[in-house]
């Protein structure tokens, strides 16, 4: 595979022929923040907080290859800002009520408001009336925390290739729907697996909750980004 | 004419609250009521959340018994996931949160006592509230104020060390618990520098102790006179009769100490508590369904809890609890203001278990959750620093709550701060020209006795009348409307 050059904020980076920019970015120990993309899943581009200024127009980093010479700008106070509001947005357009979620401490929305010093957000909140499902046996789907990444939808297969979730409906009032019948042939490592993709806290574990004590998650010692 | 007075905010309590007393044209106290005036509707959201959310959810009740809410919330999950009744846990699970809630205990109580009460104390109830508050206590007695921060900090650090986080950890889950503490923690709480140690906050505990019972010597009339009424008292014990703030069964006795509820197991407490809802107030009225409405009310909080047990299981605390039960001839005592008297020893008692529990080798293992066949329906009872705090829920078979009914413990107080109130407000207001702001906080102090927390104590959704009366301008009914 041949390697090409390109700049991020004017610092040199290497990438391979093919690679999107978060990941060139990734192996140069950039940080670019990503919500919808899921290391291992083909890029769907869905929710823009990867936006980066290529050559003056802005582009999901995490759908466009780098290419020879590319220059990329991402840590400006410009996109920062609209990152935030991102952020912001998809807070007011779910029902995120952190306080009781048990994916606190371990959630990507979450650690991106902490990352971006949310305090509130710049928008009116919504409050939409959204529906929980708790039908499946292992899974319980809360649509109210759902920012439709489509991660689930893209990444929970069963072995005979059939998608255990889907969107359903358009517009403001599109959502994730979980097929009944194929949920409840979920294993346990599916369903772990569903619950570990999900950024949020949309798709839990049953009778889980709560059972990593406050200290030991995810994000209570290190903010996102910090390990690349 | 008559006149209304108004005391809004009731201060030095938690939560918002107002008292309106009705005084007829001669200045006689036709009426006094307590009225809460928040209101929260936990007990409907909650409806449709997963059952293992309760104890993190509801506990947002408050941020000041929290940890009381997540544990009671617990207990009553340990019974749906087939954990017991409250004795079915590990020993570390079980240990881990009783650590956790008698921190709470110790810093509540001392919140309450140095931070809320002790200006009353210290510079009498009627004086220049400028000075008469927390501020003036740490200008005026810096010891007694620094004693006060220091040993909430310490129940809080002990909060945080077994929940979590200091307000709204996540450390009781259902079966069991999330965490065991390490060595490294333990050993901070037995050996940590002056004064955060266990051993100097039994010692602080047992001076301010000595403080109270040194003032109650020199004001025994204010102390032994100050709203006393025949009252009913309940709360949990153990099955020897111990004090246990825990977990255990429920009793209750009448003013002469007679029981009326008998170590009743709470999974059956519908059969024994009522609940009536009026029209002035967000909070309930619970009463024993033995005795009815009128007369079936009762207390609850450190007056009723000494009231009902028949000894304390650490030593300090006991030799405290012989002299305070001798001070009334071993009867129940009914003096509020006995409630701070109390409240002490149970700070005492609450730094005694701790102690305890922190050499017990048991809150270092890592059994930490038990689990059996789940249930549809959990009940969890204890002993919060304000008295008996009840959680109800009922789940669906996709382990949804489907019900859920919280009797807060200063619900269960409602009718005896009515009393108090009603008793203070006649006794010093009546008759009197003037009313000063000292006459009106002697009206809050009979209600701080009780230390309400009113924020959690508002739940009566759905179930409150709503009654529009039309007055014209002399003041007569035109119509009364209600749904």
């Amino acid at each position: 595979m041949s390697e090409l050059q390109f700049t991020i904020d004017g610092k040199d980076c290497k990438a391979k022929s093919g690679q999107t920019i978060v990941e060139a970015a990734r192996e140069n120990g950039i940080y670019i923040p990503t919500l919808c993309n899921f290391q291992g899943m083909k890029p769907a581009g869905t929710c823009r907080i990867c936006t980066v200024k290529v050559a003056g127009r802005y582009q999901a980093a995490c759908t466009t290859p780098a290419a020879p010479g590319m220059i990329v700008e991402s840590n400006t106070p410009e996109i920062e800002d609209m990152r935030k509001a991102i952020v912001e947005m998809l807070f007011v357009e779910g029902n995120h009520m952190c306080p009781t979620c048990e994916k606190s401490g371990n959630c990507e929305l979450q650690a991106l408001g902490y990352r971006y010093t949310m305090l509130a957000p710049r928008f009116p909140y919504l409050w939409p009336v959204r529906e929980v499902d708790a039908h499946a046996p292992k899974i319980y789907l809360d649509r109210n925390r759902c920012v439709q990444c489509l991660r689930c939808v893209r990444g929970i297969v069963t072995g005979d290739g059939k998608h255990v979730f889907a969107l359903s409906q358009r517009g403001n009032k599109v959502g994730i729907d979980i097929d009944a019948q194929l949920a409840a042939g979920l294993s346990e490592d599916q369903a772990k697996k569903a619950m570990d993709q999900c950024p949020v806290g949309a798709i839990l574990r049953k009778e889980i909750g709560f059972a990593v004590p406050i200290g030991r998650r995810k994000y209570d010692g290190k903010p996102i980004g910090s390990e690349v | 004419m008559g006149r209304k007075i108004t005391i809004e905010p009731v201060t030095r309590v938690e939560g918002h609250g107002k008292v309106t007393i009705q005084l007829d044209p001669q200045g006689t106290v036709t009426d006094s009521r307590l009225h809460i005036v928040e209101f929260r509707g936990f007990e409907r959201f909650v409806q449709g959340r997963p059952y293992w959310e309760a104890p993190v959810l509801v506990q947002r009740l408050c941020g000041i018994c929290p940890v009381s809410h997540h544990l009671a919330a617990a207990k009553a999950v340990d019974v749906i996931v087939g954990a017991g009744t409250g004795d079915g846990l590990t020993p570390t699970g079980e240990k881990m949160r009783r650590l956790m809630h008698y921190g709470q205990m110790f810093q509540s109580h001392a919140l309450h006592f140095f931070h809320l009460v002790s200006p009353d104390l210290l510079f009498g109830v009627d004086a220049d509230p400028a000075i008469r508050n927390v501020i003036g206590v740490a200008i005026h007695h810096k010891d007694l104020a620094v004693q006060g921060v220091m040993m909430r900090k310490f129940g809080q650090e002990v909060i945080r060390a077994t929940a979590g986080k200091k307000i709204h950890g996540t450390g009781a889950i259902p079966g069991g618990v999330n965490k065991c503490l390490t060595t490294q923690e333990r050993d901070e709480f037995l050996k940590g520098a002056d004064p955060l140690n266990v051993d100097k906050m039994i010692a602080w505990a047992q001076a301010i102790l000595e403080f109270f019972k040194g003032y109650h010597a020199k004001n025994a009339d204010f102390i032994d006179n100050y709203a006393v009424f025949p009252s009913s008292h309940l709360s949990l014990v153990r099955k020897d009769g111990a004090l246990d703030l825990y977990h255990g069964v429920l009793r209750a006795v009448d003013s002469e100490g007679k029981k009326i509820l008998n170590d009743v197991d709470y999974q059956d407490y519908l059969q024994y508590i009522g609940e009536e809802v009026k029209s002035w107030s967000y909070m309930k009225f619970p009463y024993l369904k033995s005795i009815g409405k009128k007369d079936g009310w009762y207390t609850v909080g450190p007056l009723a809890r000494l009231n009902t047990c028949d000894f304390i299981p650490t030593p300090l605390a006991q030799k405290e609890f012989e002299s305070y039960k001798a001070y009334t001839k071993g009867k129940p005592n009914n003096m509020s203001m006995h409630m701070h008297y109390a409240r002490l020893i149970e700070l005492l008692h609450s730094i005694e278990m701790i102690k305890l529990l922190l050499n017990d080798p048991d809150i270092l293992k890592d059994d930490l959750v038990k689990k059996g066949t789940k249930q549809s329906e959990g009940v969890g009872l204890i002993e919060a620093p304000r008295g008996t705090l009840f959680h109800h829920y009922r789940v669906n078979e996709n382990d949804q709550i489907t019900m859920a009914n919280l009797i807060v413990s200063t619900t269960n107080n409602n009718e005896p701060m009515n009393r108090a109130v009603n008793q203070v407000a006649v006794k010093n207001i009546s008759g009197r020209k003037e009313v000063t702001e000292g006459m009106l906080n002697m009206v809050e102090v009979a209600i701080r006795a009780y230390d309400p927390c009113l924020s959690c104590a508002t739940h009566a959704l759905g179930k409150m009348p709503l009654e529009l009366t039309l007055v014209d301008a002399n003041g007569d009914v035109l119509g009364v409307v209600s749904k």
